[in-house]
């Protein structure tokens, strides 16, 4: 099995991490008026990019979600950075 | 050449010496009056039915590889119409009832054996779903029958009916109509039927990007160079998104790799096809005995056509359950194919937004079923301009519109 990098816990099983999304996405502001192809794009458009991808996962055993960079072709791991913020 | 026993015989006769190649590999000319961008059976089934059933001149199939070697030769081979939604019912009707007739209709043997599909319900509340999915297919006016476990162990006695069963077989959805095929010889059947209408199918020449001229799509740049189109169809299922990314638009698709496994050759063991939707598993058995073995789609989005250990230990401990029998037959083969997948689990078939060309994807796992359908309703799509009735709810705008054809969530099957 492969093993993702969790900020909290460090390396751990490809099967404690659940695929959440692609990174980057902004929710269209709701206070105003949006557009169907907005909202819709919002919704369901995705790069789906072949090579690196920025995207947000979470490892299931401690709830912790956080960006994971990796290769979508050779599934290696390039990175992660946390997303949780430090208590002030 | 017509294949017959006839040609067969004098074959036999002399030697096998007379046999010619299937298709034509020509250069690709200039211009086209319309290129297909994929060879897999999608597109070659639309270069069929473009020549065929619409009359169109000069039509190209550009496939980066060799012909079927993406998700067309790496399925199950799974061929059913077991939907929930009407309009998927049609489509994958239309796909069945065209691949009832395509052997003869190609010449060409694609070895359709209708030996009918179980899937399992291993609780009451299973079985209370099992009947809300055969009386929606009957309102629909495909085949269903519910069956009981009696029924089912008739049917395929190797399956899991010991007293300490995990998932105790509680009955069945069966499509007698449903079956399996001969991957490969769909696409070459309709590679064949292409050619014979005069089609270029072009192999080793991949699309490097996509030439627009004032909004408009007017050919691809190739590593055969640049050939120029009216007319431009995207058939290209996993990579469907990096073609989206050349011509600037944009898709509700994700790739992810879709497993499947064959055994060693044993003796006949089923002659049906096995799902069990709880243990996330199905399998049916070749004409040479192998278990043709598959399950549900990679937990990691992907372009890798690569096996990897968590789903292989998922789908095989599946089948252990459901037919403990065959636990210690080893495994012949192992692949994975890029499927993409849309959020509804249902396919896009229509106008890409750039104007003159037309996309064909997001089939996800379900695509080697729907290969006369896709290529039937792309055909009419590329040929006309204009939506078949029956390819009009899967255009794009459903996304945006919010008419959405939830499969995964209504049939419950994976896709």
């Amino acid at each position: 099995m492969q093993q993702f990098p969790c900020p909290f816990c460090g390396l751990r099983n490809e099967r404690e991490f659940h695929f959440a999304g692609e990174a980057g996405k902004t929710r269209p502001d709701t206070t105003g008026k949006v557009s169907n192809a907005d909202w819709a794009s919002y919704l369901y458009t995705l790069k789906n990019r072949k090579g690196e991808v920025r995207e947000v996962w979470m490892h299931r055993s401690c709830s912790e979600l956080f960006i994971l960079r990796r290769n979508s072709v050779t599934m290696a791991v390039l990175g992660h950075e946390q997303l949780r913020k430090d208590v002030p | 050449m017509t294949y017959s026993a006839l040609t067969l015989l004098r074959e036999a006769f002399r030697g096998h010496t007379g046999w010619k190649p299937a298709w034509r590999s020509p250069k690709p000319a200039a211009e086209y009056d319309v290129i297909i961008i994929g060879g897999g059976g999608h597109g070659l089934a639309t270069a069929y039915y473009l020549a065929k059933n619409h009359n169109v001149g000069r039509i190209a199939v550009l496939e980066k590889g060799w012909l079927g070697g993406g998700n067309t030769g790496r399925n199950t081979t799974v061929i059913r119409s077991n939907y929930f939604y009407p309009e998927s019912v049609a489509l994958y009707e239309l796909s069945m009832k065209l691949y009832e007739g395509l052997s003869q209709e190609l010449n060409y043997n694609v070895m359709f054996s209708q030996r009918g599909m179980l899937i399992l319900a291993h609780s009451e509340p299973e079985m209370e779903m099992a009947a809300r999915t055969v009386n929606a297919m009957r309102l629909n006016g495909v085949d269903a029958d519910l069956l009981g476990p009696e029924d089912v162990r008739k049917r395929a006695p190797i399956l899991n009916f010991r007293d300490d069963a995990r998932y105790p077989i509680h009955g069945a959805v069966f499509q007698g109509r449903a079956g399996t095929g001969r991957h490969d010889a769909v696409a070459w059947g309709y590679a064949r039927g292409a050619d014979r209408q005069g089609v270029d199918i072009i192999q080793n020449c991949e699309v490097l990007d996509v030439i627009i001229e004032g909004g408009v799509c007017k050919g691809v740049e190739t590593n055969q160079g640049v050939i120029r189109a009216g007319r431009i169809g995207a058939a290209v299922a996993g990579h469907s998104s990096v073609l989206a990314e050349m011509a600037g638009f944009d898709l509700p698709i994700q790739s992810y790799a879709l497993q499947a496994f064959v055994s060693e050759p044993l003796k006949p063991v089923i002659d049906t096809v096995a799902f069990s939707p709880s243990a996330g598993t199905y399998f049916s058995q070749s004409d040479k005995g192998g278990l043709v073995i598959g399950g549900g789609l990679d937990r990691v989005p992907s372009y890798g056509q690569r096996g990897n250990m968590p789903m292989q230990e998922t789908v095989l401990s599946g089948l252990v359950e459901m037919a403990p029998a065959v636990a210690k037959v080893k495994l012949l083969r192992h692949w994975a194919g890029i499927v993409d997948v849309t959020p509804d689990s249902s396919p896009v078939i229509g106008p890409s937004g750039i104007d003159e060309l037309f996309i064909n994807c997001g089939w996800g796992t379900g695509g080697f079923k729907a290969i006369p359908a896709g290529g039937f309703l792309f055909a009419h799509l590329l040929a006309s301009g204009t939506h078949h009735e029956i390819s009009r709810p899967f255009d794009l705008d459903r996304f945006t519109g919010g008419h959405l054809i939830d499969e995964g969530a209504a049939s419950g099957i994976a896709h």
